[in-house]
């Protein structure tokens, strides 16, 4: 299964990107060969819909599993729609993250902030 | 005849400028191109007699043809659309209008559909023509308001074009096609900087402009310094006055106090020289 984590950095001990649509890295962790792959968030740069962007590269990559801070309502469909399920990560690194997913201490995202929450919460704090 | 009333930097002036010359200038009308927040009316309490509403194309997705091949989505620049599980997903409110996705489609599964985006008053206020485009809020881009806007002007009336502030596409599309650009500025870094890249993509589109100095005082020799370094005129200046933002704060037109009405008379005479000298520019070519 792969898990992907919005990440500030090129690895799992980088930071967790609280903001999806916007987040500069994708860290994808695949659980059955322990190896990682990084790439580039395409939606980061995107003059507008980057949500839909981000979910986009993520769903393309296969991603069953996604691990983030807050999700924007257009972000939040594309997921849905492909069956993504994504959980929110607090302020700790992607590693980390991953563990906590896997020890099952990490909630579901369940509902959308608004959109461009992101923009205006650049850590993507509540 | 347009006349369009620029700035670059945000709430240097551009609707003072534009309304009070627009309530000067013989055979004027005023134009509210900046749809995202037109405010001209306050200044000029218009009745608006007519409505027009202003739709925009968006794909509509046959699912029967639409093999979910992905060649829309991949077009998209705006990420309006998206493929999940051979299907595509549509983000109107996202959508830009521009049709791409029905020409690349191999299945002809996408067609046209409508999306309101907004409206156009027509009414009179102040004694002259007023017309305001009104982009609804969560709409992307007011360029086809203004264009619908322009495309109904009459060419016998002096059009004054109140544009929307920066140099983003909803300027280009109210400038373009000006005989003039009045440049709104004031002597601040911000203000010079903004005004720097207006004077650069007015000279992109071709349009002649002059510099109009607002809250004029202090720092008002690097404005002129640089406009003439351009080759700009300064078409005048209004004074960094208390009861100037007295007025405006409580929605009077400058021209109707007699104590500020001959910045604007200036500022229109200026104006008139250098759109003959222009004119006659053209007829030499």
């Amino acid at each position: 299964m792969k898990i992907c984590i919005t990440s500030s950095g090129k690895g799992m001990d980088s930071a967790v990107d609280l903001r999806f649509g916007r987040c500069k890295y994708f860290c994808i962790y695949d659980t059955v060969s322990r190896e990682t792959k990084v790439l580039e968030n395409a939606g980061a740069s995107s003059q507008g819909g980057a949500g839909i962007a981000a979910a986009q590269q993520v769903v393309d990559e296969g991603v069953e599993v996604l691990i983030t801070g807050n999700l924007g309502p257009n972000a939040m469909r594309v997921l849905r729609a492909a069956g993504v399920k994504a959980y929110r990560a607090e302020e700790t690194d992607a590693a980390r993250a991953v563990m906590m997913y896997e020890a099952g201490q990490l909630q579901p995202i369940e509902s959308p902030v608004s959109a461009h929450f992101g923009m205006q919460n650049k850590r993507g704090d509540k | 005849m347009l006349i369009s009333v620029l700035s670059g930097k945000g709430g240097t002036g551009k609707t003072t400028v534009a309304v009070n010359l627009a309530a000067l200038m013989k055979n004027a009308c005023y134009v509210d191109c900046d749809v995202e927040e037109p405010n001209g009316h306050i200044f000029l309490d218009p009745v608006y007699s007519k409505t027009e509403r202003v739709e925009v194309m968006v794909p509509a997705i046959d699912k029967e043809k639409c093999s979910g091949c992905g060649e829309c989505v991949r077009f998209c620049y705006f990420n309006a659309l998206a493929l999940v599980k051979w299907q595509v997903l549509l983000f109107p409110e996202v959508c830009h209008g521009c049709g791409g996705c029905i020409h690349v489609c191999p299945q002809n599964a996408v067609t046209e559909d409508k999306k309101d985006i907004g409206r156009i008053d027509t009414g009179v206020g102040g004694g002259l023509e007023c017309i305001r485009g009104v982009l609804e809020i969560g709409e992307p881009v007011g360029v086809p308001i203004i264009k619908k806007m322009k495309a109904g002007l009459r060419e016998d009336r002096t059009n004054i074009l109140d544009c929307p502030p920066g140099s983003s596409c909803t300027v280009v599309g109210a400038i373009q096609g000006s005989s003039y650009a009045v440049l709104v500025t004031e002597p601040t870094n911000f203000g010079l900087h903004d005004l720097e890249i207006a004077v650069r993509l007015v000279k992109k589109l071709g349009i002649p402009a002059g510099v109009v100095i607002n809250r004029s005082g202090e720092g008002d020799e690097r404005v002129v310094e640089y406009c003439c370094s351009e080759g700009i005129p300064v078409l005048g200046r209004i004074p960094f006055e208390r009861g100037i933002a007295e007025a405006y704060s409580k929605g009077g037109l400058l021209t109707e106090d007699a104590r500020y009405r001959k910045y604007f008379e200036d500022i229109a005479r200026r104006l008139e020289e250098v759109l003959n000298r222009e004119a006659a520019c053209y007829y030499k070519r």
